[in-house]
């Protein structure tokens, strides 16, 4: 899994790429953090286009994120959700939770 | 006997005589970067079973769980311990048609499992953690832990619906 940071305006997209499970979620965790308590970013989206799996151990490094963002007055968001990424946040009732769009665009527009 | 073999404890060893011929058997250690292989190996024999995309990444994501949660809770992640997975077909009758599916067992030499702790966290709270096993249960059509000897059994069952076809054909009923 690979994740890269990009400044889009006042906002910071995070591309990730490969998969995230078990292995690797804490650098997931460890990067949303940094945006969103250390650099106080304002807006983060989260880049999924290049993830082809989630698991459990990834959406609650997602869920840290949203917590985080809530506490600081952030916007959190995701975009380029595969099938498979919605259907583990579908499962785990946390779909609605999240701000979603199909694309950087859209996610950047909103 | 290749080096996994030679370092399980007896209790594995004999957990590998059963009596069926299984589609598919995995040795692993309990190292998280193992994962991706399981996933790897599955993707393509749920496909040449016949299951559809959406069933496919469902048996996935709950094989994937289980693995995770073994490596997790049962061998509190200590990396180099052993887990099998074992992948067989199976049917049963439903509303008079025949449903052709899968069965996945997977063992762990971890301590006897607390089935009273085992229990999902309410959803409605919004906390990291816990996800797995809300995961696993949504993703199967059946679950089941048991204790066998000093192994953790847990079964999973998927079965493809007959509108859907796939699964081969079916030459054996579960055990």
């Amino acid at each position: 899994m690979k994740i890269s940071a990009r400044r889009v305006d006042k906002s910071t997209i995070l591309d990730v790429s490969g998969n995230i499970d078990m292995s690797n979620s804490p650098e997931v965790r460890k990067a949303l953090l940094r945006e969103i308590r250390e650099k106080g970013v304002t807006r983060v989206a989260l880049n999924l286009t290049g993830v082809a799996y989630i698991d459990s151990s990834g959406v609650a490094s997602l869920i840290e994120g949203l917590k985080a963002s809530r506490e600081t007055g952030s916007r959190f968001i995701l975009f380029g959700l595969n099938d498979s990424a919605r259907e583990v946040l579908k499962i785990s009732r946390l779909l609605k939770l999240f701000e979603v769009y199909d694309d950087e665009t859209q996610a950047m527009a909103s | 006997m290749n080096a996994i073999a030679m370092k399980q404890p007896q209790a594995m060893k004999n957990s590998s005589k059963l009596s069926r011929a299984f589609l598919l058997k995995l040795e692993l250690r309990s190292h998280p970067t193992l994962l991706c292989v399981v996933r790897g190996a599955l993707e393509p024999l749920m496909e040449m079973l016949g299951f559809s995309p959406e069933q496919n990444r469902a048996i996935i994501r709950a094989v994937d769980e289980a693995v995770s949660n073994i490596m997790r809770h049962s061998y509190h992640g200590r990396p180099n311990m052993p887990i099998e997975v074992y992948c067989n077909r199976v049917q049963r009758r439903a509303n008079g048609e025949t449903e052709q599916g899968v069965e996945i067992l997977l063992f762990d030499c971890g301590p006897a499992v607390d089935t009273t702790k085992i229990q999902a966290r309410p959803l409605d709270e919004i906390r990291p953690g816990g996800f797995g096993l809300h995961i696993i249960r949504g993703s199967m059509d059946s679950v089941q832990y048991k204790r066998a000897g000093r192994l953790n059994r847990l079964r999973l069952v998927k079965y493809a619906r007959p509108s859907e076809g796939g699964c081969g054909s079916a030459e054996e009923k579960p055990s």
